[in-house]
Parts: C-alpha cells; structure tokens; sequence
C-alpha cells in the first residue's frame, strides 16, 4: 500500500513534467547525493522491493526508478545512454543487440552461469514463462484449453463468445510481445493458424501488459495470449477470476535482463546493483524478490528458454522485421 | 655444451613460434569458415519478389555464430550500392560473385574478422548485386590461441628441459671418454709408441685410430733415424781410429817442434771425435734397449768392480786413485749392459774432470735404496745448471778445455729412466761432483 501511496504522490508533479514514463519513482530521496538512474519495463510494484533492500544496505545512494515499454526503453536508452546507469527489459533481443553494439559496460567480477549472461555484460536474473491467460467465466462449462491447438478450437467452437474479447501484444509497439511473437512464429506454424483464428474474432491489440491484464480482469477479455503469468498473478487481487495457463505443446520462456550503461554516471554502484539483483534471485525468496528466479530445472526446459545469443538480433534484422510484420499484420488485422 | 643448449633454445623458440603460427592458422580459418557458411546462408536467403529484394535471414545464420567467450556480431547488407540493413558504419568491400573474401580490420575499436561475399539477382527487368558484409570479434579465438600457446609453451620447456638433460648427458658421456684418453696419453713416457688398447667408444675408434697410426708412425722414424746415427757414428769411429794411429806413428817421425804440436791438437781432436762417435752408439743402443730391457738378476757391486779394475790403468795414467766403497752383494734386476754404460759413462767423466793426483770414490750401497753413486774432486757442477745438465749435448759452463760430447750425464739419466730410476747430481761440500744414479 505504501507504494501506491508513494505513486500518487509521486506522480502528481512529476505527471507534468515527464509524461512520457508508465511510471516514475525516487527511493531513498533524502540521501540524493548520487542517484542511480534505472531504466525498466518491470512494474514497480514487482521491482520495489529488490530496490529497498538495495538501498538499506547502501543507505547513501538514491534510486529513481523509470518505467516504460520494452521498445520505448531501446529507444531512449538509444539515445542517450548516459541518461541511465542500468537498463532492466524483458525484450531480450533488444537487451541483446543494446550489449552488442557496445552499450552496456563489461563487468568483469560478477559470477554468473554462462547460459545466463552474455559477454558479461547482459545478465539474466528471471526465468518468465509465456502464458495463455483466461478469464475463468467465459470457460465455464467447457473445457480448459492446454495447448495452441486446443485454443485453436475453443475458439472456433465459440465464436459468438470471443469475438472481440481476445487480446495479445501490438507487437509493432511492444518489444517483448514482438520477442515472444517471433520466437513462436520460428517455433511452430501453429503461431499463424492461432494469429488468423484471432485475427478473424476480432483481436484486441495492447501496447502493455497492465491495460490487457486489466481488461481481462474486468471481462472486457476472455483470453489474452502470450500475457507473462507471473505479472497477471501479481496484478490480480482475486486470483480465482483467472487462470494461467503455460501451453503444452510449447513454452517459450524468457529472461528478463539488466545491463549497466556503457557511459553510466554511476558504474560502480550499477555493477553492485547487478550483484545485489543476482544474489537475490538466488535466494528464492517470495518477498525480498517476487519476480520468478531464473529456472533452476532449466536444464530439462531448456529449448524452450529463448537463448541469449546473437540469433537474437535476427528478427530485429529491418528487411526481416518488415516482412515478419507484414504477414503478422497480414493474419491479424486483414481480417478486421 | 653452451651451444649445445643455446641451440636448443634456438630450436625451442622456434618450434614455439611454429606451433603458434601454425595455431592461427586452424583457429582463423575455423572461424572463417563458419563466418563463410553464415554470410553463404544469409545470401542465399536474397529474393526478388515484385522487383522489391527481401532477405530473410535464417534463424541459424547468427545463431552459429554463438561462441563461449560471447563474441560481438555486425552484419551490413547492401543492394549495389544502397544499404539495406545491419550496421551501416561496416566497412564493405567488392568482391566477384559468390567468392567469399576475409579481413581483419577494426570496428568500433575492436578487431573484427569480416567475411564480404556478394550474389547477383536477376529480376524482372534488371539485375541487381547483393552484398553481406559479416564480422565477428576475436575474443574466442584468442582465447584458444592463448590456450593452446600456453600448452605450447609448456610442451616447448619440456622439450627444452629434456634436450638440455640430453645434451648434458651426451657430453658428460663424450666428455669423460676424451679425458680417459687424455690422461692415457699423458701418463705415458717419452718412449712409449706403443698404440692404444683400451676400448673406446664406436664415434671415437677413428681418433684413436689415426693416433695409433701416428704412433707407429713416429716409432718407425725415431727407430730409424737412431739406427741412422748408430750407423753413422760406427762408420765415423773406424777410420778415425787409422787416422789416429796414423798421427801417432807420424808424430814419432816428426821432430820440429811446431810440427808436433799441431800433430797432437789433431791427435786431440780425434780423440774427442772417436769418444763422442762412441757416445752416440751408446746412446742409440740405449735408446733402443731402453724399450725392451732384458733384465737380469746380477749382483751389482761385481758389475762397479770390474768396471773400477778395467779403469784403474787408465786413472793411474792420470795420477787418480779409484776408490771403491761397496756392500758385500747388491742384487738388482736390470738389464747389465745398460748399467754397464752408465757408470762407465760416469766413471769416464770422474776421470776426466778430476785434477791430477785426484781421487774418485765410487760406492755402491742397497740401503736406504740401490744406488751407485761416483765422486771426483774437480770443479764441481756448476750450480745454476744442475737441472739442465742431463739433457743431450750440454755441458757445463766450466768444461771448456776438457773433451766431451755432453752425452755421457744423458745416457746415465736414460738408463735410470728406463729402470724406473732417476740420476742426482750435485756438488760434495769439500769440492767435486757428485753423481747418484737411483735406481
């Protein structure tokens, strides 16, 4: 609750200044002799309480923490990569392509599997699985769909019930919903058959997680597609009104990832950042880190864990991303 | 021995460097070729579609570019001269269609290696030329480089520490053969040619044998050039003595006094000729008897005795008095002949450097050692060359006056010598020389 009242707060000046950010927050202001600029797609409601720890045990340093969309944080960061000392996103891919063109600083002394990092610079510290999320009412009486395929036929079996009330990522506008859209395009041709099925009920299109979790709350929504389950557990307050549900057939699973800046004012305290971050997922423990920790049975998952790896930069490939958008838009809003 | 292991060294470095260089080469063109295959796969991805080019890079091309040490990937692709995608500030160079060119340059300061390669499109109403310029950071190859230097160079110290035990081996080996030789060599006497038996290593029989040739060599010289002495000397002495008979009977026929006096310096001079022809046969002889001594078991004082008997008409000519000091017996086995010479050699000079009404004393004693010692009452050596005396044809300083070849001490000193002896000489404190033939 504190944080709420903390973000009213804290938003009704700065609303007018920045309206730009999702969301904006300074901890710990009264020490603001050196603040940490961070930069992050993560809600702040799921982040605040790695920052508190961070900061009582490094009571002299601030923390303003920016939130916005995985894509607008490329951009931004982009542009002015001494404006932030640490970058946290979910698109991995742009994460990925930010660190190889040499924008995010190498820290040589943190201890990091190698499958999660890369060149250490781009560290992983959350295992997020992609899930089909639904709202419970509008599957009463019928059964639960598993995988994409029975999703498929849900929702044809029921036309006249999710017409309108399906939604997904604009992955033209969201980074991690274009992530999670290509990784499933490469995985099966059963990501197109479910686009134009959607496509045809009249697909709703979100920028953000926030607004479609909301809707599917509300029951503006059935289903929302590609949603991270981990984030509509923590947003919804009765959790009985919705399910989670990770497809069978198969998962595509990301890590969220951070990275300090390349001309960061403050390095040292970013890199402590990154340690502090890292020991914490490790610590599996619910409150002090509420995101889910980077997937101890990996191993048995691990095809489905989407790689850090320089393929990542394949569908941000501009002649490839317009192709891959047109067919997108091809099977989802042609039908409109 | 030194350039033994500095040769190594050398060698070491050398296979060092070999083995890095020749490291390079397999890491480089691994990475070229998986850079090759990867620009090949995306080239191959170029279409044409309604006179529009569309690449559509597969998954796979960037993914094989995965590496442990995370390398940083660029790619730029160009249609003719237009960029399409990728990184525009990469560098891209012409090449011929579907020849994969390499380079190492620097790319946002790091080095790179790029592979360029080219396709042509044939459209509809044009051709047009795509370009994929592929780079890729060198942090994992220079990775395994470092690995593999690094095994590299403790294989190389090994190799250098064996060829350096090895080296040290074969020398001390070589070494201590040579020095075995060395001292054989040294430890011989002035007379001894005979060759070398010992076993030898199989490297070193040509040293040894070419030794034993010059050995035999030298001994068939030395033998014959003193039997060319022997013969010479025997060939000189007989006409001199007619010669000298010859001066005698003249100088009876002769009365002018100056006549006589020049027929006696010749006679003199004949003398000293015939003694010192004499010598020189004693000495070959002994030189050559030397070698191959053929002992006996005699009795010493017997030996002086009859010598001093055979020489005492000859001392009382001169007014000298023999005095022989012996023990009863004094057994010795040696060659008698050779023992015969000498003490007649040093009976000859007693007699010839000692003064008128002079004496001589000869003794011959078994205790402490065998000794024969003889003692006249001249001069005396000089002093400062009683070390130099010995050697062939050197007299004293004071023996001007006195007829000698200087081979009568030498012939003593051979004879002790080939006994296993040796000669003394020095002065008695109430005056005359004394010589000590140790045997």
């Amino acid at each position: 609750m504190r944080f709420i009242v903390t973000l009213i707060l804290g938003l009704l000046p700065q609303a007018l200044v920045a309206q730009a950010w999702e969301d904006r927050q300074t901890f710990n202001e009264g020490a603001s002799t050196q603040v940490l600029r961070i930069i992050s797609s993560t809600d702040t409601a799921l982040f605040a309480p790695i920052i508190e720890s961070f900061v009582s045990q490094y009571p002299y340093i601030a923390i303003e923490y920016l939130v916005t969309g995985t894509a607008d944080i490329d951009r931004r960061f982009r542009a002015n990569p001494d404006a932030f000392d640490l970058v946290i996103s979910s698109a991995m891919d742009l994460q990925f392509k930010s660190a190889n063109d040499g924008l995010a600083r190498r820290l040589t002394n943190i201890a990091h599997p190698a499958w999660a990092q890369w060149r250490q610079s781009l560290f992983a510290f959350t295992s997020e699985p992609a899930a089909i999320v639904i709202n419970r009412d509008a599957f009463a009486g019928h059964p639960i769909p598993n995988t994409r395929q029975e999703l498929i036929q849900a929702l044809r079996a029921r036309p006249e019930v999710f017409r309108g009330r399906i939604g997904t990522y604009d992955v033209r506008q969201s980074g991690l919903g274009y992530l999670f859209a290509t990784q499933d395009a490469r995985a099966s041709e059963t990501y197109w058959r479910l686009m134009e099925v959607m496509g045809a009920l009249d697909l709703r299109l979100y920028c953000c997680s926030g607004e479609m979790i909301d809707d599917l709350t509300d029951g503006t929504i059935a289903v929302a597609y590609n949603v991270l389950g981990s984030y509509a557990k923590a947003r919804v307050k009765s959790k009985d009104k919705i399910q989670v549900i990770f497809p069978a057939d198969f998962p595509t699973t990301m890590m969220r990832t951070a990275m300090v800046s390349s001309q960061a004012q403050h390095p040292e305290m970013a890199a402590a950042f990154i340690q502090h971050l890292i020991a914490l997922q490790s610590s599996a423990d619910e409150v002090s880190f509420p995101l889910p920790p980077l997937n101890s049975q990996l191993n048995q998952a691990e095809h489905a864990t989407i790689a850090l790896e320089p393929a990542l930069m394949t569908f941000l490939d501009a002649l490839k991303r317009k192709s891959f958008l047109a067919e997108w838009e091809d099977a989802v809003i042609h039908n409109n | 021995m030194f350039t033994l292991i500095g040769g190594t060294a050398i060698l070491a470095l050398l296979l060092f460097f070999a083995i890095r260089n020749y490291a390079v080469q397999v890491a480089q063109s691994a990475q070229d070729n998986i850079l090759g295959a990867s620009v090949t796969s995306i080239l191959d991805a170029a279409v044409i579609w309604d006179g529009v080019v569309e690449i559509d890079i597969p998954y796979a091309s960037f993914s094989m570019l995965s590496t442990p040490m995370d390398d940083r990937v660029f790619y730029a692709i160009y249609q003719d001269e237009t960029f399409l995608s990728g990184y525009p500030d990469l560098l891209i160079t012409q090449t011929k269609d579907r020849d994969i060119s390499f380079q190492t340059i620097t790319h946002q300061g790091e080095l790179v290696r790029v592979a360029t390669a080219s396709r042509t499109l044939i459209g509809k109403d044009k051709r047009t030329q795509i370009r994929v310029a592929l780079a890729q950071t060198q942090d994992a190859l220079s990775g395994t480089l470092d690995q593999i230097s690094q095994n590299a160079a403790l294989f190389v110290t090994g190799f250098f520490a064996l060829a350096t035990l090895l080296s040290f081996w074969a020398t001390s080996a070589t070494i201590g053969q040579l020095k075995r030789l060395t001292n054989s060599v040294t430890r011989r006497g002035p007379q001894d040619l005979s060759p070398f038996e010992k076993p030898v290593p199989l490297e070193m029989l040509p040293l040894v044998v070419s030794l034993n040739s010059l050995m035999a060599r030298l001994d068939h010289s030395l033998s014959q050039s003193e039997e060319f002495i022997a013969e010479a000397a025997h060939r000189v002495r007989t006409p001199l003595a007619t010669v000298r008979s010859y001066a005698e009977a003249t100088l009876q026929r002769v009365d002018k006094e100056e006549n006589r006096q020049a027929i006696r310096s010749m006679i003199r001079a004949i003398d000293e000729s015939s003694r010192a022809a004499g010598q020189l046969l004693d000495h070959a002889m002994i030189t050559f008897r030397a070698d191959h001594l053929e002992r006996q078991n005699i009795d010493l004082v017997a030996l002086v005795n009859e010598l001093v008997t055979r020489l005492t008409p000859i001392a009382e000519m001169k007014d000298l008095s023999l005095r022989l000091q012996c023990d009863e017996q004094v057994l010795f086995s040696c060659d008698p002949i050779l023992i015969q010479n000498a003490v007649r050699n040093l009976l000859d000079n007693a007699l010839k450097y000692s003064p008128s009404d002079g004496t001589v004393d000869v003794f011959v004693t078994a205790t402490p050692s065998i000794r024969i010692g003889v003692c006249d009452s001249g001069k005396g050596f000089p002093e400062a060359e009683l070390d130099t005396l010995a050697t062939r044809f050197s007299r004293g300083s004071n023996a001007e006056g006195t007829i000698g070849s200087g081979l009568g001490l030498t012939i003593a000193l051979d004879v002790a010598t080939a006994h296993g002896g040796s000669l003394q000489l020095s002065n008695r404190p109430e005056g005359g020389a004394c010589a000590l033939l140790l045997l």
